[in-house]
């Protein structure tokens, strides 16, 4: 033991040393402050200069929104109750609610129709945007528009379940003949469809919308930011499927088709979005008598449809002349037929690049859908413009009301964006 | 809605015809609904209220009309039109007459094949300056920056104004009333200029209404009045003579509060003309013989319905004015019942 005490070695460790904590200036939120936003002069200015502007912005607009006022009937009282102080009148909002989302002519007791009809549509678009859902789910989807048709509009029941059989008759007829000729198919199934809603319709009596279970709404009733949303994903849903078809025939060998094609998508795309409303709206009125017009929300649809799917169809074109032509010749040499290599080889891949623009698309598309308020339909702007701002309790309340409206479209169209940037991960094949 | 795209298309051919040759009258009568184009909404006017009830100036004519053809003053389809689509709104057929703030012009009387039966509004292009510039009269503003809404007749009218007096003015142009209001409140125009009755509505919602002043010059003239399709002139004479009757009523003291004691005949001969218990008006309208009784009981006289909607008790607060009747200075006029 003894030489044990005289080990000449004074000092041995027996363990590593406890690490120190790091400078208080490589740590923490220091160390991150000193790295984004002080990290050189030029830096530093730049900071100072943004939190300066943060801090105006804040002061002028947080007393706004914290001291606003929720309820009164009136922009006066409004003005009342703040007594001199900033702040907003929001009491508008709570006051025309109901206006704002539905119009001001939707029955009141009917708003749970609208508002089932939104979660439906919430389930009924869920497997088509998420495909790891059960594909049985698609069964609703088909069934949604007819069964939203008959919550928002009401009346008779006979009206949707004719509309469906015609549907469901033509799906038949074009499973049938469809798989020898696709010509025979395609006209067999219009003229099938054609025939069914001829016949049902003649069978649908007259005064069927009275006493029905859901009472009928019409079109020119509806209103507010659900017009828009109608709007918009009726238009994005039936756009898509004729844009995909507008960029195939552009580029197909026929030359009716071909020209047809090119023609429809040019002169659509030369004209602006508001003159073909003003056509749906004003001029087709000449051409019909007084009595028997087309429903307008249907012309205007008709129109929106067509000039979105112009522009969707080119957004496609540019995705099919991205592929590389070796990929149509892969699919020919598969021995795949025309509709199978589309199908299977062709648009997979090119609809995945086009996806950024179909998205640009769809949510440029539903920001157009308030133009409607020039052809004085009442959508949430032309609620806001028209009655509301027109009303002697209201007039001259203005950042409120356009505030609440930018923020549903923006709330609306962020989430799209959102979601095609999911879609575009999810779909990502090549791997770095 | 597909049932009526198939039958709407069969149908054009049949119905084009027949839509042509019945009168507007008898078409009101078996719809059972008049069909009315307003405004999408201007102050007082026509605007529907916080129920969805359509409420105002125009309005009420619209529902005059109805009871007066209809006996029911809540028979009416609104159709809000826009400035672009208010005429071929009416041209087509889509709405059997229009009570939109409309200026009775030349050119849309004549040109436009329509028919004015009457006047029930004469506005006139005004001023509104802040009180502390120190300005009483339009003569004074040499140099003024002025707020206009470019392509509508107030510009050319306001050239017209300052070249004829020999001042000189900046004009600052804007598109709509909206922006009017915050360019002007944000002071970057001295003076607005428009349709005094519009101008009066706009102070009204400012948060110191008594902090701006109404110029008195008026320098324009602008009837604005109910009209229909040229051509149809039965169904002219319904809307011209129930106008009428409104201001009839009121230049012989029928109110809505007293019409039920009149109507049961009075020592008035014209009174008892106009309600229909003496005489044969209302035949010879088309229409039942207390038509008028009903187009007053829907909504007041004209006197009551001005009161109601714009006269000095609402936040719009307009004076009568030129819209007095005759008697008391104004150009309320209306032909005799007789």
């Amino acid at each position: 033991m003894a030489d044990q005490t005289t080990n000449p070695i004074a000092f041995v460790a027996d363990g590593t040393i406890p690490p120190s904590p790091p400078p208080a200036s490589q740590t923490g939120i220091i160390k991150w402050m000193r790295e984004n936003l002080f990290s050189g002069v030029t830096n530093t200015i730049l900071t100072v200069l943004s939190l300066m502007l943060i801090y105006v912005l804040l002061r002028n607009t947080l007393p706004w929104i914290l001291n606003g006022v929720w309820n009164a009937d009136s922009l006066a009282q409004c003005r009342e109750i703040l007594d001199g102080k900033t702040g907003a009148c929001f009491a508008v909002l709570t006051e025309r609610w109901h206006q704002l989302i539905y119009g001001f002519k939707y029955p009141d007791d009917a708003y749970w129709r609208p508002n089932l009809a939104f979660v439906l549509m919430l389930v009924a678009a869920a497997p088509v945007l998420f495909f790891d859902l059960p594909r049985k789910m698609l069964l609703f989807t088909a069934l949604y528009p007819f069964v939203a048709f008959w919550l928002i509009w009401g009346g008779a029941i006979m009206v949707p379940v004719v509309a469906l059989l015609g549907c469901v008759a033509a799906g038949a007829v074009f499973q049938k003949f469809g798989r020898n000729s696709f010509a025979t198919g395609f006209f067999g199934a219009i003229i099938v469809a054609l025939v069914v809603w001829n016949v049902g319709g003649a069978l649908i009596p007259e005064d069927a919308n009275e006493g029905a279970m859901l009472s009928a709404v019409p079109s020119r009733d509806l209103g507010g930011f659900m017009l828009n949303l109608m709007l918009g994903v009726t238009c994005v849903s039936l756009s898509l499927p004729l844009g995909i078809a507008l960029a195939l025939g552009r580029q197909s060998d026929m030359p009716l088709i071909k020209w047809v094609c090119v023609i429809f998508i040019e002169f659509i795309r030369g004209v602006p979005l508001i003159t073909l409303l003003f056509v749906a709206s004003v001029m087709l009125a000449y051409f019909f008598p007084p009595d028997s017009t087309v429903d307008l929300f249907l012309r205007v649809v008709i129109m929106i449809t067509m000039f979105s799917a112009a522009y969707i169809a080119e957004v496609i074109r540019g995705g099919l002349a991205a592929l590389p032509r070796g990929q149509y010749e892969a699919a020919d040499s598969l021995g795949l037929d025309y509709p199978q290599a589309m199908r299977l080889i062709i648009l997979p891949q090119a609809l995945k690049i086009s996806i950024p623009g179909i998205v640009n698309v769809a949510v440029g598309l539903f920001k157009d859908t308030t133009l409607v308020s020039v052809i004085s339909m009442f959508d949430l702007v032309g609620m806001i413009r028209g009655p509301i701002l027109a009303s002697t309790e209201w007039n001259g309340v203005y950042w409120e009301l356009l505030g609440f409206a930018a923020l549903l479209f923006f709330v609306v169209c962020y989430g799209i964006s959102q979601y095609s940037q999911w879609l575009e991960r999810r779909l990502a094949t090549d791997h770095h | 809605m597909k049932k009526s795209v198939i039958l709407g298309a069969a149908t054009i051919a049949g119905l084009a015809a027949g839509a042509a040759v019945a009168g507007t009258v008898d078409d009101v009568k078996a719809r059972g609904k008049l069909n009315c184009g307003v405004t999408t909404g201007l102050v007082g006017f026509a605007a529907p209220d916080a129920n969805g009830e359509w409420k105002g100036f125009d309005v009420s004519l619209c529902r005059a009309v109805a009871a007066a053809v209809l006996g029911d003053a809540s028979a009416v389809e609104f159709v809000p039109t826009t400035g672009k689509t208010r005429f071929t709104a009416l041209a087509s057929g889509e709405i059997d007459m229009l009570a939109r703030n409309t200026t009775w012009t030349f050119s849309r009387d004549v040109d436009l094949k329509f028919e004015f039966t009457g006047v029930n509004y004469y506005d006139g292009q005004g001023f509104m300056v802040p009180k502390a510039l120190g300005v009483s009269s339009a003569k004074e503003l040499d140099g003024a920056t002025v707020c206009i809404q470019t392509g509508t007749t107030t510009e050319l009218n306001l050239a017209d104004f300052f070249r004829s007096n020999n001042i000189s003015y900046e004009p600052v142009p804007i598109e709509t009333n909206a922006e009017a209001q915050q360019q002007y409140l944000a002071g970057a125009c001295d003076v607005y200029t428009t349709d005094a009755s519009g101008l009066a509505a706009t102070r009204a919602t400012f948060e110191n209404p008594g902090d701006h002043v109404l110029l008195p010059e008026i320098i324009s003239k602008e009837p604005l009045g109910p009209l229909v399709r040229h051509g149809d002139h039965e169904w002219g004479d319904v809307v011209r003579w129930t106008l009428n009757a409104l201001v009839s009523a009121e230049e012989l003291g029928v109110t809505s509060a007293n019409i039920d004691e009149m109507a049961a005949g009075t020592d008035n001969p014209e009174v008892n003309r106009l309600l229909g218990t003496e005489g044969t008006l209302g035949e010879m309208l088309g229409l039942d013989a207390d038509w008028a009784a009903k187009a007053i009981k829907a909504g007041g006289n004209y006197g009551e319905i001005f009161a109601q909607n714009i006269g000095e008790e609402t936040p719009i607060g307009l004076a009568r004015g030129l819209n007095a009747q005759w008697t008391e200075g104004g150009l309320l006029y209306s032909p005799p019942f007789r």
